[in-house]
Protein backbone atom coordinates (compact mmCIF):
# COMPACT_ATOMS: atom_id res chain seq x y z
CA UNK A 1 0.00 0.00 0.00
CA UNK A 2 1.42 3.51 -0.98
CA UNK A 3 -0.24 6.86 0.99
CA UNK A 4 -2.18 9.15 -1.60
CA UNK A 5 0.08 11.72 -3.77
CA UNK A 6 1.13 14.57 -1.13
CA UNK A 7 3.69 17.29 -1.54
CA UNK A 8 6.40 17.09 1.63
CA UNK A 9 8.06 20.00 2.68
CA UNK A 10 11.00 20.06 5.69
CA UNK A 11 10.76 22.68 8.93
CA UNK A 12 14.33 23.37 10.17
CA UNK A 13 12.84 24.91 13.51
CA UNK A 14 9.48 24.81 15.35
CA UNK A 15 8.35 28.62 13.70
CA UNK A 16 9.27 27.67 10.50
CA UNK A 17 7.19 24.16 10.94
CA UNK A 18 4.08 26.32 12.63
CA UNK A 19 4.81 29.12 9.23
CA UNK A 20 4.73 26.10 6.83
CA UNK A 21 1.11 24.73 8.36
CA UNK A 22 -0.15 28.27 8.43
CA UNK A 23 0.67 28.44 4.32
CA UNK A 24 -0.90 25.31 3.44
CA UNK A 25 -4.12 25.05 5.92
CA UNK A 26 -6.31 22.22 6.75
CA UNK A 27 -5.09 19.82 4.19
CA UNK A 28 -1.72 19.63 6.04
CA UNK A 29 -0.16 18.02 8.42
CA UNK A 30 2.68 17.59 10.43
CA UNK A 31 5.22 14.74 9.98
CA UNK A 32 7.02 13.45 13.31
CA UNK A 33 8.41 9.83 13.12
CA UNK A 34 5.58 8.78 10.65
CA UNK A 35 4.38 5.81 13.45
CA UNK A 36 0.96 6.64 13.78
CA UNK A 37 0.59 8.76 10.68
CA UNK A 38 2.01 6.81 7.99
CA UNK A 39 -0.26 3.48 8.39
CA UNK A 40 -3.16 5.73 8.72
CA UNK A 41 -1.89 7.40 5.14
CA UNK A 42 -1.77 4.00 3.65
CA UNK A 43 -5.18 2.86 4.65
CA UNK A 44 -6.35 6.38 3.24
CA UNK A 45 -8.11 6.54 6.93
CA UNK A 46 -6.08 10.07 6.49
CA UNK A 47 -5.08 12.42 3.25
CA UNK A 48 -3.31 15.07 4.16
CA UNK A 49 -2.26 16.91 0.83
CA UNK A 50 0.96 18.59 2.48
CA UNK A 51 3.31 16.70 5.07
CA UNK A 52 5.83 19.22 6.91
CA UNK A 53 8.41 17.46 8.12
CA UNK A 54 9.50 18.29 11.73
CA UNK A 55 11.81 15.19 12.26
CA UNK A 56 15.08 17.27 11.80
CA UNK A 57 14.22 19.83 14.15
CA UNK A 58 16.87 18.48 15.97
CA UNK A 59 16.39 21.37 18.52
CA UNK A 60 13.49 19.67 19.96
CA UNK A 61 15.03 16.38 20.77
CA UNK A 62 16.40 16.32 24.56
CA UNK A 63 15.28 15.38 27.87
CA UNK A 64 16.47 17.68 30.63
CA UNK A 65 15.82 17.98 34.76
CA UNK A 66 14.16 21.04 35.29
CA UNK A 67 13.85 21.07 38.97
CA UNK A 68 10.66 19.72 39.62
CA UNK A 69 9.77 18.08 36.26
CA UNK A 70 11.54 16.64 33.85
CA UNK A 71 11.04 18.44 30.28
CA UNK A 72 11.01 16.30 27.29
CA UNK A 73 12.05 17.35 23.94
CA UNK A 74 8.57 16.85 21.76
CA UNK A 75 10.91 14.78 19.20
CA UNK A 76 12.46 12.79 21.55
CA UNK A 77 12.07 9.16 20.37
CA UNK A 78 10.50 6.69 22.63
CA UNK A 79 13.81 4.48 22.65
CA UNK A 80 15.21 7.48 23.86
CA UNK A 81 12.58 7.93 26.42
CA UNK A 82 12.78 4.11 27.20
CA UNK A 83 16.68 4.78 28.18
CA UNK A 84 17.17 8.24 29.47
CA UNK A 85 19.13 7.84 32.96
CA UNK A 86 17.68 11.17 33.89
CA UNK A 87 13.78 9.27 33.07
CA UNK A 88 14.74 6.00 35.10
CA UNK A 89 15.51 8.26 38.27
CA UNK A 90 12.91 10.59 38.32
CA UNK A 91 10.13 9.44 36.54
CA UNK A 92 10.43 5.57 36.01
CA UNK A 93 6.76 4.61 35.35
CA UNK A 94 7.26 6.95 31.80
CA UNK A 95 10.47 5.55 30.85
CA UNK A 96 9.03 1.53 31.72
CA UNK A 97 5.94 2.53 29.43
CA UNK A 98 7.68 3.91 26.64
CA UNK A 99 9.80 0.78 26.47
CA UNK A 100 6.53 -1.10 25.72
CA UNK A 101 4.81 1.05 23.04
CA UNK A 102 5.18 -0.89 19.80
CA UNK A 103 8.44 -2.80 19.42
CA UNK A 104 12.00 -1.76 18.92
CA UNK A 105 11.81 -0.56 15.35
CA UNK A 106 8.89 1.29 16.17
CA UNK A 107 10.55 3.23 19.18
CA UNK A 108 13.87 3.65 16.86
CA UNK A 109 11.19 6.02 14.65
CA UNK A 110 8.44 7.25 17.03
CA UNK A 111 7.88 9.88 19.28
CA UNK A 112 6.64 11.30 22.26
CA UNK A 113 5.36 14.86 21.28
CA UNK A 114 3.79 12.78 17.76
CA UNK A 115 1.77 9.84 20.33
CA UNK A 116 0.51 12.71 22.32
CA UNK A 117 -0.64 14.80 19.24
CA UNK A 118 -2.11 11.86 17.52
CA UNK A 119 -4.51 11.45 20.69
CA UNK A 120 -5.10 7.57 20.69
CA UNK A 121 -6.49 6.38 23.55
CA UNK A 122 -5.20 3.18 22.99
CA UNK A 123 -1.83 4.48 22.86
CA UNK A 124 0.11 3.66 26.10
CA UNK A 125 2.04 7.59 26.42
CA UNK A 126 -0.96 9.55 26.17
CA UNK A 127 -2.56 7.70 29.70
CA UNK A 128 1.18 7.37 31.31
CA UNK A 129 1.65 11.36 31.25
CA UNK A 130 -2.27 12.13 32.10
CA UNK A 131 -1.33 9.74 35.12
CA UNK A 132 1.85 11.53 35.98
CA UNK A 133 0.11 15.12 35.96
CA UNK A 134 1.93 16.42 32.81
CA UNK A 135 1.94 19.44 31.05
CA UNK A 136 2.18 20.06 27.28
CA UNK A 137 3.81 22.67 25.84
CA UNK A 138 2.58 23.75 22.64
CA UNK A 139 3.84 26.34 19.94
CA UNK A 140 1.14 28.36 17.45
CA UNK A 141 1.58 31.13 15.30
CA UNK A 142 0.84 33.14 18.01
CA UNK A 143 3.35 32.35 20.61
CA UNK A 144 3.19 29.06 23.55
CA UNK A 145 0.58 27.94 25.44
CA UNK A 146 0.84 25.23 28.59
CA UNK A 147 -1.93 22.94 28.22
CA UNK A 148 -2.67 20.05 30.78
CA UNK A 149 -2.49 16.43 30.02
CA UNK A 150 -5.85 16.46 32.08
CA UNK A 151 -7.57 19.07 30.10
CA UNK A 152 -5.99 18.21 26.19
CA UNK A 153 -7.98 15.23 24.96
CA UNK A 154 -11.48 15.96 23.95
CA UNK A 155 -12.39 12.44 21.86
CA UNK A 156 -10.93 9.75 19.30
CA UNK A 157 -7.99 11.15 18.08
CA UNK A 158 -9.12 14.56 18.97
CA UNK A 159 -7.18 17.10 20.64
CA UNK A 160 -7.24 20.45 22.36
CA UNK A 161 -4.33 21.41 19.80
CA UNK A 162 -5.32 23.25 16.77
CA UNK A 163 -4.32 22.45 13.30
CA UNK A 164 -1.15 25.50 13.30
CA UNK A 165 -0.19 24.67 17.22
CA UNK A 166 2.42 21.76 17.31
CA UNK A 167 3.73 19.97 21.10
CA UNK A 168 7.13 21.08 21.48
CA UNK A 169 7.72 19.96 25.26
CA UNK A 170 5.96 17.67 27.38
CA UNK A 171 6.54 18.17 31.82
CA UNK A 172 6.61 15.62 33.83
CA UNK A 173 6.37 16.07 37.45
CA UNK A 174 9.23 14.16 39.82
CA UNK A 175 8.03 11.24 41.03
CA UNK A 176 10.30 11.77 44.08
CA UNK A 177 10.52 8.02 44.79
CA UNK A 178 6.82 6.97 44.74
CA UNK A 179 5.74 3.09 43.77
CA UNK A 180 4.65 2.61 40.27
CA UNK A 181 3.36 0.24 37.58
CA UNK A 182 2.56 -0.44 33.96
CA UNK A 183 -0.23 -2.92 33.30
CA UNK A 184 -0.94 -3.58 29.41
CA UNK A 185 -2.79 -6.85 28.78
CA UNK A 186 -2.77 -7.81 24.83
CA UNK A 187 -2.61 -10.76 22.39
CA UNK A 188 0.75 -10.01 20.84
CA UNK A 189 3.97 -8.33 22.64
CA UNK A 190 3.99 -5.70 19.92
CA UNK A 191 0.06 -4.84 19.83
CA UNK A 192 -2.02 -1.87 21.47
CA UNK A 193 -3.37 -2.73 24.72
CA UNK A 194 -6.76 -4.56 24.88
CA UNK A 195 -6.88 -2.54 28.26
CA UNK A 196 -3.76 -0.79 29.88
CA UNK A 197 -2.88 0.70 33.34
CA UNK A 198 -0.65 3.24 34.23
CA UNK A 199 -0.23 4.13 38.42
CA UNK A 200 1.84 5.92 40.75
CA UNK A 201 1.41 5.91 43.92
CA UNK A 202 3.06 8.17 46.83
CA UNK A 203 3.19 9.97 50.21
CA UNK A 204 1.27 13.12 48.22
CA UNK A 205 -1.48 10.85 46.89
CA UNK A 206 -1.45 8.80 43.85
CA UNK A 207 -2.70 8.81 39.49
CA UNK A 208 -4.42 6.15 37.76
CA UNK A 209 -4.88 6.43 34.01
CA UNK A 210 -6.52 3.71 31.70
CA UNK A 211 -5.22 2.73 28.13
CA UNK A 212 -7.99 1.72 25.73
CA UNK A 213 -11.38 2.17 28.09
CA UNK A 214 -12.87 4.92 26.39
CA UNK A 215 -12.35 8.08 23.42
CA UNK A 216 -9.75 9.37 25.08
CA UNK A 217 -7.69 8.20 27.38
CA UNK A 218 -8.76 8.34 31.13
CA UNK A 219 -8.09 9.57 34.30
CA UNK A 220 -9.31 7.04 36.94
CA UNK A 221 -10.30 9.74 39.81
CA UNK A 222 -12.52 7.50 41.56
CA UNK A 223 -9.37 5.58 42.41
CA UNK A 224 -7.36 8.40 43.46
CA UNK A 225 -9.87 9.83 45.79
CA UNK A 226 -10.82 6.57 47.08
CA UNK A 227 -7.37 5.51 47.98
CA UNK A 228 -7.17 9.53 49.48
CA UNK A 229 -10.27 8.70 52.12
CA UNK A 230 -8.31 5.63 53.55
CA UNK A 231 -9.95 2.97 50.88
CA UNK A 232 -8.51 -0.64 50.49
CA UNK A 233 -6.85 -1.39 46.78
CA UNK A 234 -9.82 -3.71 46.51
CA UNK A 235 -12.27 -1.72 47.03
CA UNK A 236 -10.55 1.36 44.88
CA UNK A 237 -9.80 -0.91 42.29
CA UNK A 238 -13.59 -1.58 42.22
CA UNK A 239 -14.04 2.20 41.22
CA UNK A 240 -11.56 1.76 38.18
CA UNK A 241 -14.03 1.89 35.27
CA UNK A 242 -16.03 4.49 37.05
CA UNK A 243 -14.98 7.40 34.89
CA UNK A 244 -14.69 5.48 32.07
CA UNK A 245 -16.33 4.65 28.63
CA UNK A 246 -15.18 1.33 26.52
CA UNK A 247 -16.20 0.07 23.94
CA UNK A 248 -16.29 -3.13 22.20
CA UNK A 249 -13.82 -4.55 19.36
CA UNK A 250 -12.74 -8.15 18.01
CA UNK A 251 -10.60 -8.51 20.86
CA UNK A 252 -13.42 -7.44 23.86
CA UNK A 253 -16.89 -6.71 25.17
CA UNK A 254 -17.58 -3.65 26.90
CA UNK A 255 -18.03 -6.43 30.03
CA UNK A 256 -14.58 -7.95 29.42
CA UNK A 257 -12.95 -4.60 29.21
CA UNK A 258 -14.42 -3.21 32.54
CA UNK A 259 -13.69 -6.58 34.74
CA UNK A 260 -10.47 -6.02 33.24
CA UNK A 261 -9.74 -2.44 33.86
CA UNK A 262 -10.42 -3.70 37.79
CA UNK A 263 -8.17 -6.72 37.61
CA UNK A 264 -5.17 -4.65 36.31
CA UNK A 265 -5.87 -1.51 38.39
CA UNK A 266 -5.90 -3.51 41.48
CA UNK A 267 -2.36 -5.16 40.41
CA UNK A 268 -1.33 -1.98 39.50
CA UNK A 269 -2.19 -0.55 42.60
CA UNK A 270 -0.42 -3.81 45.20
CA UNK A 271 2.37 -2.87 42.48
CA UNK A 272 2.49 0.59 43.37
CA UNK A 273 2.08 0.46 46.99
CA UNK A 274 5.96 0.11 48.95
CA UNK B 1 12.45 15.07 -4.85
CA UNK B 2 16.17 14.29 -4.89
CA UNK B 3 17.47 12.44 -2.49
CA UNK B 4 21.14 11.01 -1.34
CA UNK B 5 20.83 7.77 0.49
CA UNK B 6 23.88 5.53 0.96
CA UNK B 7 22.69 2.45 0.59
CA UNK B 8 25.14 -0.81 1.96
CA UNK B 9 28.31 1.69 1.81
CA UNK B 10 27.43 3.26 -1.89
CA UNK B 11 25.88 6.26 -2.27
CA UNK B 12 23.26 6.83 -4.64
CA UNK B 13 21.19 9.98 -5.85
CA UNK B 14 17.61 9.53 -6.54
CA UNK B 15 14.61 11.46 -7.98
CA UNK B 16 11.95 9.64 -6.00
CA UNK B 17 8.09 11.10 -5.16
CA UNK B 18 7.40 11.88 -1.54
CA UNK B 19 5.00 9.11 -1.15
CA UNK B 20 7.70 6.68 -2.49
CA UNK B 21 8.20 4.22 1.18
CA UNK B 22 11.52 2.88 1.75
CA UNK B 23 11.30 -0.61 1.40
CA UNK B 24 9.53 0.44 -2.49
CA UNK B 25 12.50 2.21 -3.30
CA UNK B 26 15.17 -0.25 -2.04
CA UNK B 27 13.41 -2.78 -4.30
CA UNK B 28 12.20 -1.34 -7.05
CA UNK B 29 14.84 1.79 -7.53
CA UNK B 30 17.80 0.15 -6.39
CA UNK B 31 17.23 -3.48 -7.15
CA UNK B 32 18.16 -4.63 -3.45
CA UNK B 33 15.11 -7.25 -3.17
CA UNK B 34 16.52 -8.92 -0.24
CA UNK B 35 14.23 -6.79 1.77
CA UNK B 36 10.54 -8.00 2.05
CA UNK B 37 7.57 -7.02 2.25
CA UNK B 38 5.77 -9.05 4.13
CA UNK B 39 2.32 -7.48 5.90
CA UNK B 40 3.08 -4.28 4.86
CA UNK B 41 0.88 -2.62 7.69
CA UNK B 42 4.58 -2.23 10.36
CA UNK B 43 3.46 -5.53 12.37
CA UNK B 44 5.64 -8.51 10.52
CA UNK B 45 9.21 -6.62 10.74
CA UNK B 46 10.22 -8.57 7.01
CA UNK B 47 11.34 -5.28 5.68
CA UNK B 48 13.37 -4.40 8.78
CA UNK B 49 16.73 -2.32 7.60
CA UNK B 50 19.21 -0.17 9.37
CA UNK B 51 19.19 3.70 8.92
CA UNK B 52 21.76 5.18 10.84
CA UNK B 53 22.64 1.59 12.30
CA UNK B 54 19.20 0.80 13.73
CA UNK B 55 16.41 -1.56 13.24
CA UNK B 56 13.22 0.37 11.21
CA UNK B 57 10.35 -1.17 9.39
CA UNK B 58 10.63 0.17 5.77
CA UNK B 59 7.39 0.10 4.90
CA UNK B 60 6.74 2.59 7.53
CA UNK B 61 9.21 5.21 6.33
CA UNK B 62 9.13 7.18 3.47
CA UNK B 63 12.02 7.45 1.26
CA UNK B 64 12.59 11.23 1.82
CA UNK B 65 12.76 10.77 5.68
CA UNK B 66 16.00 8.66 4.80
CA UNK B 67 17.43 11.54 2.80
CA UNK B 68 21.01 12.12 3.72
CA UNK B 69 20.92 9.28 6.04
CA UNK B 70 22.98 5.37 6.19
CA UNK B 71 20.83 2.64 5.03
CA UNK B 72 21.65 -1.17 5.63
CA UNK B 73 19.89 -3.98 3.97
CA UNK B 74 20.25 -7.82 4.31
CA UNK B 75 23.19 -7.35 0.99
CA UNK B 76 25.48 -5.28 2.92
CA UNK B 77 25.71 -7.95 5.98
CA UNK B 78 28.30 -9.93 4.34
CA UNK B 79 31.70 -9.31 4.11
CA UNK B 80 33.20 -8.13 0.19
CA UNK B 81 34.63 -11.62 -0.32
CA UNK B 82 30.63 -13.35 0.92
CA UNK B 83 31.72 -14.40 3.92
CA UNK B 84 28.72 -13.85 5.95
CA UNK B 85 27.84 -11.78 9.04
CA UNK B 86 28.44 -13.58 12.30
CA UNK B 87 24.61 -13.35 12.57
CA UNK B 88 23.84 -14.71 9.32
CA UNK B 89 26.27 -17.55 10.28
CA UNK B 90 24.13 -18.23 13.12
CA UNK B 91 20.92 -18.80 11.33
CA UNK B 92 22.31 -20.72 9.08
CA UNK B 93 24.11 -23.28 11.99
CA UNK B 94 21.39 -23.02 14.14
CA UNK B 95 18.48 -23.50 11.64
CA UNK B 96 17.02 -20.76 12.37
CA UNK B 97 15.32 -20.24 8.89
CA UNK B 98 12.71 -22.46 7.18
CA UNK B 99 10.73 -20.70 4.38
CA UNK B 100 13.31 -17.80 4.86
CA UNK B 101 10.71 -14.73 4.16
CA UNK B 102 11.51 -13.43 7.66
CA UNK B 103 14.78 -13.84 7.64
CA UNK B 104 16.36 -10.86 6.30
CA UNK B 105 14.19 -8.68 8.51
CA UNK B 106 15.46 -10.96 11.60
CA UNK B 107 18.67 -10.61 11.27
CA UNK B 108 18.57 -6.52 10.58
CA UNK B 109 16.48 -6.67 13.59
CA UNK B 110 18.77 -8.89 15.66
CA UNK B 111 21.59 -7.58 15.12
CA UNK B 112 20.26 -3.92 16.10
CA UNK B 113 19.15 -5.82 19.33
CA UNK B 114 23.00 -6.63 19.46
CA UNK B 115 23.93 -3.65 19.54
CA UNK B 116 21.89 -1.64 21.84
CA UNK B 117 22.51 -4.93 24.14
CA UNK B 118 25.19 -7.14 23.22
CA UNK B 119 24.68 -9.71 26.38
CA UNK B 120 20.77 -10.10 26.48
CA UNK B 121 19.38 -13.04 27.46
CA UNK B 122 17.22 -15.19 26.19
CA UNK B 123 14.03 -13.43 27.45
CA UNK B 124 15.46 -10.19 26.11
CA UNK B 125 15.91 -11.81 22.77
CA UNK B 126 12.67 -13.04 22.47
CA UNK B 127 11.30 -9.43 24.08
CA UNK B 128 13.90 -7.78 21.47
CA UNK B 129 12.23 -9.56 18.40
CA UNK B 130 8.90 -9.01 19.42
CA UNK B 131 8.87 -6.78 16.12
CA UNK B 132 9.71 -9.69 13.94
CA UNK B 133 6.88 -12.60 13.20
CA UNK B 134 8.00 -16.11 11.81
CA UNK B 135 5.28 -18.67 10.73
CA UNK B 136 7.41 -21.55 10.72
CA UNK B 137 9.99 -21.90 13.01
CA UNK B 138 8.16 -21.41 16.50
CA UNK B 139 11.36 -18.78 17.08
CA UNK B 140 13.30 -21.25 18.77
CA UNK B 141 15.89 -21.86 16.63
CA UNK B 142 15.65 -17.70 15.90
CA UNK B 143 16.44 -17.37 19.48
CA UNK B 144 19.10 -20.20 19.53
CA UNK B 145 20.84 -18.40 16.78
CA UNK B 146 20.75 -14.85 18.48
CA UNK B 147 22.76 -16.57 21.58
CA UNK B 148 24.74 -17.78 19.56
CA UNK B 149 25.84 -15.12 17.71
CA UNK B 150 26.07 -12.87 20.92
CA UNK B 151 28.56 -15.54 21.73
CA UNK B 152 26.51 -17.78 24.14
Amino acid sequence: MIPASFDYVRAGSAAEAISLIGQYGDEAKFLAGGHSLLPMMKLRLAQPTVLVDIARVKDLSYIRDAGDHIAIGALTRHMDVETSPVLAQHAPLLAHAAGHVGDPQVRHRGTIGGTIAHADPASDLPATTLALGATYVVQGPNGTREIKAADFYKGFLESDLAADEMITEVRVPKMNGAGWSFQKFNRRAQDWAIVGVAAWRGSNGSGVALVNMGQTPVLATSVSKALADGASIADAAALAAAEASPSKDNNASVEYRTHLAKVLVRRALEESTK
Amino acid sequence: MEIRVTVNGKQHVSDVEPRTLLVHYIREVLGLTGTNVGCDTSSCGACSVHVDGEAVKSCTVLAVQADGSAVTTIEGMAAADGTLHPMQKAFMENHGLQCGYCTPGMVMAATSLLKENPNPTEEEIRIGLEGNLCRCTGYHNIVKSVLAAAGK
